[in-house]
């Protein structure tokens, strides 16, 4: 944490004055003490049974660690925590290298297990303004069973004799359902699991894949517009890189849609440095899928430019530079006028590292072969920021990029280079009358409303 | 722009619509938001035929944009030509009740309700209720949303068969596939319960009220409780029972914290809908539930109503329940392991000495109050000072002031300025409570004191202070107490507390009067007109300029001016520009 806090130059920040909190940790909200210790009768270890045996055993065993320990009382239970702790570790052991273990009956136990130990309420966070960037997550504290559980499910789901036809009476939506609801818990271990749990489900159940989308979906929606907080969007966002690389061609409606409304809309949350990288790479695989995708997409970032935010403007250029590494040039002409009027606000953003990303676009061989064979487009666009830069900027590293820029121009479109650089001033000329007119025009439309209301009022006759 | 100038009703459309399309946002926002202008300039027909369609066409763009052009058409029914017209301004808000962005949408709505007033009966049934349909049975949850707020604003005022239809799409959409549409409903549930008749708000919405109440969603869950408390309040009583109670009884106890919250938070208009019999049979018990919940936000959110469900608790039996039920969970409260816990009992628990009387005050709450005045945080122990006038009612202060003075001693000096701002504003009111004597003995050094904290806030505050304790015990006392030591200050080697004395003089001149002021406080700042420190010189022009109404004639002219006069010279720019500005406010030019 110390590093990042010496890395942030920002002076306003109130937060990086503030002194690293300790690790905290916390419990499942609907644990109410209840005051009695548990007691589990201690049974045989499996390998210390015949081989008939131990199904029968097995069950017993998952049916004990149903019992749930207070963690945030270190001193409770000692022994039965301990116990149950083992018997987890011997739980993990023995499926994953046990053969025949798995009976029908042991599936609804399994399951019934599992949802016991990590299905609960996740707690208020600590504080309102958590900051993910900056504060330590809470961690859980109950994590030396939960990580075992969640270890023995992952066998499970991954065993040799796991058969989904038969899980899927017990694997079903509303597991799911509260198994998607646990992503917004605030320790990364445990979201962790989390993304391999939900990736074996989506693999083995094509009876919830669907379902599954739909409830990321609404996840997203709920995050993007009505709460900006979820803890878990970065793992969803990751495990859908993977789905979307998975579908097939040509794309459905729902998927496409899915991007349209709901990845787009993303970039627009406060906290988008938290799964930015995730995000990016879920929009360049749609588009590497299907590049008429492009134009949408790209209109879609430049609807959503951030307007205030300088270092989410860095991210969307960044992501604007992955997204024209893989551009076709049919696609890239379609879009070119409206994508370059925003470069060339951003090149000459008075923020100087939201120039410099955008000025950096001319050091990337592909887009630099783009904007050549479209220079008679672009020229004109970028032509009076840059030259204004050129003059004006305060940063002189920026203005030397701006240099090179018109540089490279003038050597690509030297006719129309000239010819810009003879009109700029007749231009800005121009442009200056514009405005007057527009102003003029204004005036007179206030005017006359003014008027229309006296008259209304009757103080002027009709 | 030609053929624009002279004729009104001429501005061509194009002109005026290139202005809503300008490439720059801003020009765009701006344009919009002067849409009317625009109208008026077309007309009323033109702004029907031509402008409208043009807008219900080219919604794509940014949401700033379409949140001003939502805002706008909600008043743009004179703009269309009068009621008569106003089913014009449907389509684009239909779309703009679709868009994504929630603030648009919500926007959209509130227009919508509000010009669905201004349609007539009949417009209502052929051009707004089919909109309402349309949005109810949309593709896509974002109209499915804007649709539920929609419901409560025509069905008064359409025909029986069309009431069916709305109840029908409104049931439709409290079972709908997504969370979001139905968090919406849930949201509406309430309103739109007001409008129905009794019999359908038993036969239709207690079932959406129960099913919503359960939802699998603790978001929509949590929705359902305060269309509970609307849906009691329509009830007769004796339907109470049966038809919300159970619903309400398994929120307060669900297994998500946000409901509990959500109970908690809601309390007292919960208590309000159901009526004395069933608070003394059941919310009695929840309340001392919230108070003992497992989660600090849920008994936080019970703690601050304390004193309001007491309050509205059945007077026959008000005083026994408190002292049975709520005091012994309030008691375990006080030493709460979560501050914020703690804090919203502080700022409450004062209000219960008003309703047990005097002997159960001093019996049972004063030892409460004195440990929450020990609490080590100080946010309680300024939220119990920032209330003592109600104790202050019930038993007098004196009570408290022995284990008052450490706790106002130790926030006077906390680390924290905000905590120090806090306590000096109650200043005032603990030395009109604790009487002269005992504030010059115990609190005067403090005030003091704060003239010369390091931050100029409290500095500011201090000032302000002793111009209110002046108020309140008279100028003799000032001149005998405070006034001396202000003045003093004025020989200070450091220069923020030689200003400090000006900016007292400034706050006291007026209420310690003509005499003290010429006497004793004139001298003092004209001497400090030769002070090294600009600033403070500049700031003895001021404070002439504002001292200047209490003095007379002779000393203004005899002893203001020639120094006013001389500072009007003064070699920097600041001083002069403030000598100036004095001697022309108090015309001694």
């Amino acid at each position: 944490l110390s590093a990042v806090t010496v890395d942030k130059v920002d002076g306003f920040s109130r937060k990086s004055v503030r002194k690293a909190k300790q690790k905290r940790s916390q419990s499942s909200s609907q644990f109410r003490s209840q005051g009695k210790p548990i007691e589990l009768t201690p049974l045989p270890l499996l390998k210390d049974v015949s081989a008939q045996e131990q199904p029968e055993l097995f069950l017993k065993k998952l049916q004990q660690c149903c019992a749930v320990f207070d963690f945030m009382d270190t001193l409770s239970d000692l022994k039965m925590k301990e116990y149950k702790r083992s018997t987890l570790n011997e739980l993990v052991d023995y499926v994953t290298v046990s053969r025949g273990y798995l009976t029908e009956q042991a599936y609804p136990e399994v399951v019934k297990m599992v949802s016991y130990n990590i299905f609960r309420t996740l707690p208020p966070s600590d504080s309102n303004e958590f900051d993910p960037e900056e504060d330590e997550p809470t961690l859980e504290a109950s994590w030396p069973h939960l990580q075992l559980v969640y270890e023995f499910f992952i066998r499970f789901l991954e065993s040799q004799e796991f058969q989904p036809s038969i899980a899927k009476k017990y694997i079903d939506q509303k597991f799911v359902l509260q198994l998607l609801e646990l992503f917004d818990s605030e320790d990364p271990r445990e979201r962790d699991y989390l993304k391999t749990v939900l990736h074996r489900i989506y693999g083995k159940f094509l009876g919830l894949r669907a379902f599954i989308r739909k409830q990321i979906n609404n996840i997203f929606l709920r995050f993007v517009y009505e709460t900006e907080h979820f803890n878990g969007v970065a793992e969803l966002l990751e495990i859908l890189g993977s789905i979307i690389n998975g579908f097939a061609l040509p794309l459905k409606a729902e998927h496409k849609q899915f991007l349209v409304k709901v990845l787009i809309p993303l970039h627009t949350v406060r906290s988008l440095s938290l799964f930015h990288a995730q995000l990016a790479y879920c929009i360049v695989q749609f588009l590497e899928k299907d590049p008429a995708l492009t134009e949408p997409v790209i209109r879609g970032l430049l609807k959503f430019w951030p307007k205030t935010c300088s270092q989410k403007e860095v991210m969307f250029l960044g992501e604007l530079e992955e997204i024209l590494d893989v551009i076709e040039p049919t696609q890239f002409v379609k879009i070119q006028e409206p994508l370059f009027r925003q470069i060339s606000k951003c090149v000459s953003s008075p923020h100087f590292q939201v120039a410099e990303r955008a000025l950096y676009y001319w050091n990337n061989e592909y887009i630099m072969s783009l904007i050549e064979e479209n220079s008679n487009v672009i020229l004109p666009i970028m032509f009076t920021s840059l030259y204004r830069i050129s003059k004006e900027h305060w940063n002189p590293a920026i203005v030397a990029l701006v240099y090179n820029v018109l540089k490279a121009f003038m050597e690509m479109n030297s006719t129309l280079f000239d010819e810009l650089t003879s009109t700029y001033k007749s231009d800005r000329q121009r442009e200056k009358k514009k405005e007057k007119e527009r102003e003029e025009l204004w005036k007179r439309l206030e005017d006359l409303e003014l008027k229309r209301s006296l008259q209304s009022d009757g103080i002027i006759p009709t | 722009m030609a053929g624009a100038e002279g004729d009104d009703s001429l501005y061509p459309i194009a002109v005026l619509i290139d202005e809503l399309r300008n490439e720059d946002v801003q020009l765009r926002l701006n344009s919009i938001k002067k849409l009317s202008t625009i109208a008026l300039a077309l007309g009323v027909e033109r702004t029907r035929t031509e402008l409208l369609p043009f807008l219900t066409d080219t919604i794509y763009d940014e949401d700033e944009v379409l949140l001003a052009l939502a805002e706008q058409l909600g008043s743009f029914t004179v703009l269309v030509g009068g009621p008569e017209f106003v089913h014009n301004l449907l389509p684009p808000l239909e779309s703009l009740a679709t868009v994504e962005e929630t603030v648009v949408r919500d926007k959209a709505v509130e227009s919508l309700r509000k010009i669905s007033q201004e349609h007539s009966p009949v417009d209502l049934e052929v051009h707004f209720v089919p909109l309402v349909k349309r949005l109810a049975s949309g593709d896509w949850f974002t109209s499915r949303t804007s649709a539920c707020g929609l419901f409560s604003v025509c069905y008064p005022r359409v025909s029986s068969t069309v009431k069916a239809e709305i109840r029908q799409h409104f049931r439709t959409l409290c079972s709908d596939d997504t969370p979001m549409v139905r968090r919406a409903a849930a949201s509406k549930l309430g309103e739109f319960a007001k409008v129905l008749e009794l019999d359908y708000v038993k036969s239709d919405i207690i079932p959406l009220f129960t099913a919503l109440a359960s939802d699998e969603q603790d978001s929509v869950r949590l929705l359902a409780v305060e269309a509970g408390v609307s849906i009691a309040t329509l009830l007769p009583q004796e339907d109470l029972e049966a038809l919300v109670m159970p619903t309400l009884r398994q929120a307060a106890e669900d297994k998500s914290w946000r409901v509990r919250y959500m109970v908690a938070d809601k309390f007292s208009e919960l208590q309000k809908a159901v009526g004395p019999e069933i608070t003394k049979t059941d919310l009695v018990p929840a309340f001392q539930n919230l108070l003992k919940d497992c989660e600090a936000e849920v008994r936080a959110a019970a703690a601050n109503k304390v004193k309001v469900f007491c309050e509205n608790l059945p007077e026959d039996s008000r005083e026994t329940i408190i002292m049975t039920h709520i005091l012994p969970c309030v008691k375990e409260l006080v030493s709460d392991t979560n501050q914020h816990v703690k804090s919203a009992l502080a700022s409450v628990i004062m209000g219960l000495s008003t309703i047990l009387g005097k002997d159960n005050t001093v019996e049972h709450l004063l030892p409460l109050f004195l440990v929450q005045l020990k609490d080590e945080c100080p946010e309680v122990r300024l939220n119990i000072i920032s209330n003592l006038d109600c104790v202050n009612e019930v038993i007098g202060i004196r009570q408290l002031s022995q284990s008052l003075l450490p706790a106002i001693v130790e926030l006077a000096e906390d680390a924290k300025w905000r905590v120090r701002l806090a306590i000096i504003e109650y200043m005032p009111l603990l030395a009109g409570q604790l009487g002269v004597e005992f504030f010059d003995e115990k609190l005067n050094s403090l005030c003091m004191a704060w003239l010369i904290d390091h931050v100029f806030a409290i500095r500011e505050a201090a000032t302000c202070n002793l111009m209110k304790l002046v108020e309140k015990f008279g100028a003799e006392w000032a001149q005998n107490t405070i006034v001396p030591k202000v003045l003093g200050m004025a020989n200070d080697s450091n220069y923020l507390h030689r200003m400090t004395t000006l900016f007292c003089i400034n706050a006291l001149s007026g209420v310690c009067g003509q005499e003290i002021t010429t006497k004793h406080m004139l001298p003092v700042v004209l001497k400090m007109s030769t002070d090294q420190v600009a600033n403070v010189r500049f700031n003895v022009a001021r404070c002439l300029q504002k001292i200047g109404p209490v003095l007379d004639s002779s000393a203004l002219q005899a002893e203001v001016k020639p120094v006013l006069e001389k500072l009007a010279t003064d070699q920097d720019m600041d001083v002069k520009y403030f000598a100036l500005e004095a001697i022309s406010v108090l015309a001694l030019a």
